[in-house]
């Protein structure tokens, strides 16, 4: 998949309680979830994103709860990608399960700046920074992950044979 | 062809002799676990899905914890769809207010979770279970949709660091600040997708509810799992509670590790987090004088027996400083009732603190206890994220239950021993 969209920076270490606090978690509505979406770290990140904007952040992002409102939350912001130097576990599993494109990326992206405009392939797994110019390369997903988004999701995938991995 | 534990563990579930690190597995679960947050989400990706029958309805638990007693009306809807489910699907594992407990409480304590269990749940705090000798993990509500529809889970074969514990730990040295100076020592993301193998003469000194403590914590350091072999005391704590049979798994000698890390425990003294990681331990004399208006002694990392002896211990004969709220929350029915019978409840109602039913409450902001602007809080409780329980500008200091309870008596944060004399 390609995406293109301009750029949102996080530090490291973000966690589910940020990305969508618990006092919001008494609903499983995607666009209430999103309008909280980040708000502990940026009141109005909700209202500034735009449709196709990428977030790119820091080392552990989604670490904590297991709750999937956060990727969805991301999701229904309209954020197309989340790239990070690493990602929590759970919140890494559960981005694939419900379709929210992520990519693993080491190679300097520190110096993404915000505002800065990406263009990337999640196939070749190549990050272009338009504004500067410059590229990145991430960590492409394994086959069996591939297969899962390809199928449009785990239970989708569940429902063909694939269960005997 | 030497395994680990947790790589037995996932080998016996996916039906292979061996697994290595990186193997990616299709594994049959022993039980799929959902509470009030996850588990809505989880049934309706279920019947979007076109799911109509769980795979096996003694094979799942669910339980309302998060925000029961129903907090407020949406929460009560969420509380509703579970019970709704369960009541369709028969599930056999569905516990009511009234007899719920925070689900990593309640389950090893009914013996719903044995040794050598492969268990998932739709909460991070899963991994609790491995201090019994289960490989038991956190995931999504996606994954646990799945689990519930085919009973089946897909894993990559973790590598394992090995933790060893020399030693007696000091007077006031709990479980809770061994996994606390653990994490001090690698940091949040120190053990990323890896399972976390503790052992150690240490261990034998604590108790199987500090045990649990301390594989509850193992996802702050982005541990897949936190495991620990079944010894004596694990059997003892089974053997009155198991209804069906278990298998008891160890590591063989020199399986591969990807580190070992070795702590001298007569090292350790008790700690606390600081503010907005769990990662930022101090010994308790650092942070000794930092005024709180609140503690908070419960959750499914410290709401146990154990952890209420231990800080009634400390309460006894002492009143909670005018200013501060001490709450109390017991993790499960049993725990509550244990300490009536044991007159701990007493205890704490006397110094002037409040005694709550079950509930996660607290601990992640639900409510039970939310802070203000600028507030401040000592927590038994597992994270002191931004914003954790309640203000986004209030704070969250990590403990075991004998400092919370030193430090509820003084209005700051206390070493134990300048409360009392008793040692644990």
């Amino acid at each position: 998949m390609i995406f293109k969209g301009n750029v949102w920076v996080f530090g490291d270490n973000i966690d589910t309680d940020v990305i969508i606090p618990a006092r919001y978690l008494n609903t499983t509505n995607p666009q209430e979830l999103a309008s909280h979406c980040m708000e502990d770290a940026d009141p109005d990140f909700s209202a500034k994103v735009q449709e196709g904007d990428i977030i790119v952040a820091g080392s552990n992002f989604g670490c904590g709860s297991s709750r999937e409102h956060a990727p969805i939350a991301i999701k229904s912001t309209g954020v197309s990608c989340v790239i990070a130097s690493s990602f929590a576990r759970i919140f890494y599993r559960n981005s694939i399960n419900i379709g929210l494109s992520i990519l693993e990326c080491n190679d300097g992206i520190e110096n993404i700046s915000i505002g800065d405009e990406l263009k990337i392939d999640t196939d070749k797994g190549t990050i272009r920074n338009v504004t500067t110019g410059k590229i990145f390369s991430a960590r492409p997903f394994p086959d069996f992950i591939k297969g899962i988004i390809n199928a449009g999701g785990l239970l989708n995938y569940g429902k063909g044979e694939n269960v005997n991995v | 062809m030497r395994m680990t534990i947790t790589q037995k563990i996932l080998a016996k579930h996916s039906g292979k002799i061996f697994v290595e690190p990186g193997e990616l597995i299709m594994a049959e679960v022993d039980l799929a676990l959902a509470n009030d947050i996850t588990g809505p989400v989880a049934i309706e990706e279920f019947k979007k899905a076109g799911g109509r029958k769980v795979f096996d309805r003694e094979k799942i638990a669910l339980i309302p914890d998060h925000f029961a007693p129903n907090k407020d009306i949406k929460s009560a809807e969420l509380c509703k769809a579970l019970r709704e489910f369960a009541k369709e699907q028969q599930i056999v594992h569905y516990y009511e207010v009234g007899r719920m407990g925070i689900e990593h409480a309640l389950l090893p304590e009914q013996g719903i979770v044995l040794p050598g269990d492969l268990v998932i749940g739709a909460d991070s705090h899963t991994c609790t279970y491995g201090a019994l000798g289960a490989f038991s993990t956190g995931v999504g509500s996606t994954d646990l949709a799945f689990a519930m529809m085919t009973g089946k889970c897909w894993f990559k074969v973790p590598e394992t660091i090995k933790f060893i514990y020399h030693g007696k730990p000091n007077p006031w040295v709990t479980g809770k600040d061994l996994i606390l100076h653990t994490i001090g020592e690698i940091g949040v993301d120190g053990a990323l997708y890896m399972s976390m193998e503790f052992t150690g003469e240490a261990l034998s000194y604590l108790t199987v509810d500090e045990r649990l403590t301390m594989a509850n914590m193992a996802i702050e350091a982005g541990g897949k799992n936190g495991i620990m072999e079944p010894d004596e005391k694990t059997l003892e704590y089974i053997k009155n509670r198991a209804k069906r049979s278990y298998e008891i798994f160890v590591s063989d000698d020199n399986a591969d590790y990807s580190q070992i890390i070795d702590y001298n425990v007569e090292d350790i003294q008790p700690k606390v987090a600081l503010p907005h990681l769990p990662e930022n331990v101090v010994n308790v004399e650092e942070a000794q004088n930092i005024s709180i208006d609140q503690v908070v002694i419960g959750s499914c990392t410290n709401g146990r027996l154990e952890d209420m002896r231990v800080a009634a211990k400390v309460i006894k004969s002492h009143k909670v400083h005018p200013y501060v709220r001490l709450i109390v929350i017991p993790a499960t029915q049993q725990v509550y009732q244990d300490m009536i019978k044991e007159g701990i409840t007493e205890v704490f109602i006397q110094a002037g603190a409040v005694v709550s039913t079950p509930t996660c409450g607290p601990c992640l902001g639900g409510y039970m206890g939310i802070l203000a602007k600028g507030e401040r809080a000592i927590a038994t409780t597992n994270r002191n994220f931004v914003g954790r329980m309640g203000h986004p500008e209030s704070e969250v200091y990590l403990s075991s239950p004998a400092v919370a309870a030193a430090s509820a008596i003084k209005g700051k944060i206390t070493h134990p021993a300048e409360v009392t004399s008793n040692d644990i």
